[in-house]
């Protein structure tokens, strides 16, 4: 048994039907040409002993360890942590029009990290390292704002960044 | 039309009282719990533009937010189509309910859950927002009172299940009528979809709040709650397009473009629609990029069935409008009766839906997300989604249905109209400043914005007109809200008596009466079937994944 469908109606399912082929197209030709794809690495870490070197994905995210570093190919890793209710370092300086790559940890709830103007959005998982690889096109400071509510000090939770222009740019471990 | 209805069943008095007790007491919960968060809403938006230092309160508001949340999202949303469910299944089937102590009961576990959950949310104990947040705890006679809520509701949707397969029963091979189908399909979707938040609470969130367990995984309770935050959305939208499709045509004075095409667009949605929360995952850490990519082509099917509501709903509002006279591409539009309650607010919402769909899209769109997610964008969308399509649609239900589970007219249709436009205003002056606000990186959920003392000025500067339009917003729709309150409250008192007559149900026709439909279209178990294959493959190996990758698990923390 058959269903009525109006001709105009058969026509508007056409159109539907393109719509969604046209969207799908251009997301998955921009994540495949231009790797324009959202963070997703699933790696587990044990956040109650982040300033620990043993424990599961231990040492990383040890004091002596965070902050911006620059390894002898030139590529720039932040690694930082978040907890209530700052990030770790709070201050980073990051080169302009580079990629650069965050590697994010909480010592307690959920966390998120946006700066303004740009792609940097992540959650932050108790549990879960967050990686996100991005660029920086626009120069000077920006905060970089903890985006998921952490508790009632949540919008006091938030570090700079500064982009600098490569010669500039100086890589800093340390929180301090 | 003798040989469609040949028994054209005469429901009896008393299951006329039953069905208009039952919505009045759903809607009197729904409408309480309205008039309750509405003023907590405008509080938010005063306070967080900052403007008024003198009510500044990061306790307070964040209290107010978990509040406001949970009466407007659930509260507000589930009794209304409780009331709204009841009410349809008694006159679209002409028939009674199998158990009227059976939807009490259902109603009365819901009401005390509701009751229960308001203590710690309006003392600060539960200022967990109303996504709960784990590893953050909140009391937990919140997370009981909740789960009661959701309990109370499978009552509801179990009614509408049986009271379907009653009909089916005695009218063998006829079509169900389309609202009653529509009803039953987002009860399926409700039960479907409310299951991944139960186990979320009652396996995770329960247990440790009671101190069965000190650690939980944050990332499993994330997944779960994905499973349900996206598809309560389609659950909650869905009675507003049912009142689109069998209220406003007849109310336009015209008929439903196509009875088929809406069992259809019904289908689409509850299939389409469970599996989508993915979306909210894009920017988390614990699923892969796979997997993200994959929701991301279910997501957008969900564009479908509202794009063919669209049509039809557009479609049965021009043949009302050309009965009445309008001539010509646009001249329809012109000879609408946007005098009526129901035809003015169908016009309202399908605006409202057709900017904050396109809205949605962004949000869908599996990299772009990253412009946008958790920025004050998102509580635009949703705002002009929920708040501005659906519940305006709710709003107009209630003008519709007032005189006939009350037996009183409404004091004034003038005051109706002002009354729809105002939220209609309103939401557009809330939410279009929350966009852009997203857009320029204005983070939500933070209850004041002075904190960001350490920023470029120019940054902060940009958020400051954005913020004055946005109080003008919210002065406007809690005016509007606080109205509609009024209108119903003065009409149960001294509304003018409404005739018998003037009692009765009448649903919108289809052009082609459907004498025989597919039995796909007429009937659940192949949908359901559906949704276990497609659930299994889209989120099976997403939650199994937990059980294998050896997360270290996350100690509870106070809010």
């Amino acid at each position: 048994m058959s269903i009525h469908i109006d001709p105009l109606e058969k026509r508007w399912i056409g159109v539907i039907a393109g719509i969604l082929i046209f969207t799908w197209a251009i997301i998955v030709y921009y994540a495949a040409a231009d790797n324009v794809r959202p963070p997703s690495n699933v790696e587990v870490i044990d956040s109650s002993k982040l300033h620990l070197a043993s424990g599961v994905g231990g040492g990383e995210f040890m004091e002596k360890n965070l902050g911006v570093k620059e390894d002898a190919q030139g590529n720039v890793t932040v690694t930082m942590v978040a907890a209530r209710y700052g990030f770790y370092p709070l201050h980073i300086q990051v080169p302009f029009n580079k990629p650069v790559k965050f590697r994010i940890a909480s010592f307690d709830v959920l966390h998120g990290m946006l700066v303004p103007f740009s792609n940097m959005n992540v959650m932050v998982v108790p549990g879960y390292i967050s990686e996100i690889t991005t660029t920086f096109t626009r120069l000077g400071k920006s905060p970089l704002i903890c985006h998921e509510y952490c508790g009632q000090g949540h919008a006091y939770m938030y570090g700079m960044i500064d982009v600098v222009p490569e010669d500039k740019f100086k890589p800093k471990t340390g929180v301090k | 039309m003798a040989i469609s209805r040949t028994t054209e069943n005469v429901i009896s008095a008393d299951t006329v009282k039953t069905g208009n007790r039952l919505a009045f007491w759903n809607f009197f919960v729904a409408f309480a719990a309205f008039a309750l968060a509405l003023p907590m809403g405008a509080y938010q938006v005063l306070e967080r533009s900052g403007f008024f230092p003198a009510i500044d309160n990061a306790a307070v508001y964040y209290a107010s937010t978990s509040s406001h949340g949970v009466l407007m999202a659930y509260v507000l949303s589930t009794f209304f189509i409780m009331g709204f469910g009841y009410h349809t299944a008694i006159h679209s089937l002409k028939m009674k309910l199998w158990s009227p102590k059976f939807a009490w009961t259902g109603f009365g576990i819901a009401t005390f859950g509701v009751l229960l959950a308001a203590v710690p949310l309006l003392t600060g104990h539960a200022s967990v927002l109303y996504t709960f947040y784990p590893p953050e705890m909140a009391h937990a006679t919140f997370y009981i009172g909740a789960t009661l809520l959701v309990v109370g509701s499978w009552f509801w949707a179990a009614d509408m299940i049986i009271q379907m397969m009653l009909w089916r029963r005695q009218n063998p091979g006829k079509p169900v009528p389309v609202i009653m189908f529509g009803t039953v399909m987002n009860a399926l979707l409700w039960l479907w979809t409310s299951a991944w938040v139960a186990s979320e609470v009652v396996f995770q969130l329960i247990p440790a709040a009671l101190g069965f367990n000190d650690t939980l995984d944050p990332g499993l309770s994330r997944t779960l709650f994905s499973g349900t935050l996206h598809a309560i959305v389609y659950f909650w939208l869905f009675p507003a397009y049912l009142v689109m499709y069998s209220i406003l045509p007849k109310e336009a004075g015209g008929k439903l473009f196509s009875d088929e095409m809406a069992r259809v667009a019904f289908v689409m949605l509850f299939i389409f629609s469970v599996p989508i929360g993915f979306h909210h995952l894009y920017m988390d850490p614990m699923q892969a990029d796979g997997w993200k990519l994959l929701h991301m082509f279910g997501t957008f099917l969900v564009a479908a069935p509202t794009l063919l509501t669209g049509f039809t709903v557009i479609a049965s509002m021009e043949i009302a409008g050309r009965l009445r006279g309008g001539k010509g591409l646009f001249g329809w539009i012109k000879a609408l009766d946007c005098k009526n309650p129901v035809v003015l607010a169908g016009c309202l919402s399908l605006l409202m839906l057709t900017v904050g769909g396109w809205g949605g899209v962004i949000n869908a769109s599996y990299a772009l997300d990253s412009l946008i997610h958790n920025t004050q964008w998102i509580p635009g969308h949703f705002h002009l989604i929920y708040g501005g399509t659906t519940v305006i649609m709710y709003f107009a239900a209630a003008y519709w249905l007032w005189p006939k589970i009350t037996g009183r007219h409404l004091i004034s249709l003038k005051f109706a109209r002002v009354q729809l436009w105002t939220w209609f205003i309103g939401m557009w002056v809330t939410t279009m400043p929350w966009h852009y606000l997203g857009l320029i990186g204005q983070p939500r959920r933070v209850d004041t914005l002075n904190a960001y003392q350490q920023a470029p000025a120019e940054l902060l500067a940009a958020w400051d007109i954005p913020m004055i339009i946005m109080d003008v917003g919210a002065l406007v729709l809690l005016f509007s809200g606080l109205l509609f309150v009024y209108i119903l409250v003065r009409s149960s008192m001294a509304g003018r008596v409404a005739e018998e007559a003037e009692r009765e149900v009448e649903y919108a026709e289809a052009i082609h009466e459907p004498f025989h439909v597919p039995n796909v279209l007429n009937s659940m178990a192949f949908w359901n079937w559906a949704m276990f294959f497609y659930l299994i493959a889209s989120y099976g190996y997403p939650v199994l994944q937990f059980f294998f990758i050896g997360t270290p698990e996350s100690i509870l923390w106070g809010e």
